[in-house]
């Protein structure tokens, strides 16, 4: 039988700022890439961008954050699937980072940060690498 | 490295029953992926069934489907029930990728546990969505859902299939979305319980309504159910109440007719057939890959040395199934 293991992936936008396009062209460049993208509109909160997540089982979360509140939103994803048991979905950020908070971020669990001047196939290649594409070999 | 990947099938349907939400995502992945113990897991959950209503919505992108979904859902929930939602969206046949966005209108349930929502892309297989979106009901009927709403873009065949799952079919259509010949052309007429009108404040919306009324009743034989046409303006909630009610109407009507039973059992035998039919030909494939016979017969039909018909017979006549 045909396993079909697709790469699915959360694109949310934690926080109070209105600016989506990049949220938006990222997952068109995921979807060109073959993933499945699962978008959930602005303005969302931490706890929101958990339960969608889990819901979803995707295998990673994209973050997208401009208003400068990433290292508070950030964290409080990543905490939240833990507490929930879903530490194996990964989650990146990306927005206007500060190179300076990244290693807070990292060592609070968000796996990778793409900041400013951060290309799509950039992020493509990131997530095509992190996450084991097909599970049909796992017995159960 | 990924701990939950490692669970057994049997582990997850047990967590599943228990209310683990983690375990109904995890298990719908792989109902979706059509892995090998999906038939043990169906086997396992079969006792839990038939407790779910079932509505489908169907209509044209853009229509507000999800909206009325949303909607739907809100006033449910206010009820004291619970809800399943099964979003699909069509995948890109040109990188297998899909965007999937119904989520965004439907926020105002994220946090709370009665909802679960599911996204689901059309993954171009061979018929293959249709019997998987059944798949992903029954998970949710067994999870203990009493409304399972599948909400998806009514095209193609394909989309109608998931659709005949309904217990209660809505289809909604826009005034912008042309004329009514498109309800009549498409086979909508056939599969519509209700029909609404949304985003009825727009030009277009009397005379589509009118028109729609016109062809229901023409359509609808004595005695019979005539199809309900309702306006509705979903984004500001206007006939959400009368939509509930009308769907309630048709769920009555359903179970003291018997229809209810009778439409089920038609549902479980064309499900049983399209089942067949994608394990038949996902085996016929699978053969090809590895059988060098076959593969030159589906070669010589490539290099227009030998037609389809005949190729197609022998294939047919040299299959026997087999037991995987």
């Amino acid at each position: 039988m045909a396993a079909e293991g697709k790469i699915r992936v959360l694109v949310a936008k934690p926080g109070l700022d209105g600016h989506d396009r990049g949220a938006k062209v990222l997952a068109l460049a995921l979807r060109d890439a073959g993933m499945e993208v699962i978008y959930t509109g602005l303005r969302q909160t931490a706890e929101q961008i958990a339960t969608a997540a889990i819901q979803e089982d995707v295998d990673i979360v994209g973050l997208s954050c401009l208003s400068g509140a990433h290292m508070t939103l950030f964290p409080r994803v990543v905490e939240l699937l833990r507490e929930r048991g879903a530490d194996d979905i990964q989650v990146i950020g990306g927005g206007i980072i500060p190179e300076s908070d990244v290693p807070e971020l990292r060592a609070k669990g968000t796996a990778a940060i793409f900041g400013p001047g951060s290309s799509m196939e950039e992020i493509v290649r990131y997530i095509q690498e992190h996450v084991p594409k097909n599970e049909a070999d796992e017995s159960d | 490295m990924r701990p939950m990947k490692a669970t057994s099938a049997t582990e997850l349907v047990d967590r599943m029953l228990a209310g683990d939400q983690r375990a109904l995502a995890r298990l719908i992945s792989r109902v979706e992926q059509d892995r090998a113990e999906v038939p043990a897991i169906m086997q396992r959950l079969y006792p839990e069934l038939g407790k779910a209503y079932c509505i489908g919505i169907t209509g044209p992108p853009g229509a507000g489907k999800s909206t009325v979904a949303d909607k739907l859902t809100a006033q449910m929930r206010q009820l004291g029930m619970t809800v399943g939602i099964i979003a699909v969206d069509p995948t890109s046949p040109f990188s297998g990728g899909a965007v999937l966005g119904d989520r965004i209108r439907m926020q105002q349930h994220y946090l709370d546990d009665g909802v679960f929502i599911r996204s689901m892309a059309t993954r171009g297989r061979y018929g293959g969505l249709s019997h998987t979106a059944k798949g992903v009901i029954k998970l949710l009927d067994a999870f203990g859902k009493d409304i399972i709403i599948v909400e998806t873009v009514g095209v193609g065949q394909t989309e109608l299939d998931i659709v005949e799952t309904a217990d209660t079919t809505v289809v909604i259509l826009v005034p912008e979305a042309g004329d009514t010949v498109q309800a009549m052309k498409a086979g909508i007429m056939e599969i519509a319980d209700l029909f609404v009108v949304n985003k009825a404040d727009r030009d277009g919306a009397d005379r589509m309504l009118m028109d729609l009324r016109m062809l229901v009743h023409m359509h609808a034989e004595a005695d019979d159910w005539e199809t309900p046409v309702l306006a509705t303006q979903a984004h500001v909630n206007v006939g959400m109440t009368e939509l509930y009610e009308a769907i309630q109407q048709h769920h009555t009507r359903l179970r003291e007719t018997g229809q209810l039973t009778e439409r089920r059992r038609a549902q479980r035998r064309r499900e049983l057939l399209e089942l067949l039919q994608h394990r038949l030909l996902t085996s016929i494939l699978d053969r090809m890959d590895h059988d060098s016979a076959l593969h030159d017969l589906v070669q010589q039909v490539q290099d227009a040395t030998l037609d389809p018909y005949t190729a197609a017979q022998q294939i047919l006549v040299s299959y026997t199934p087999s037991s995987s």
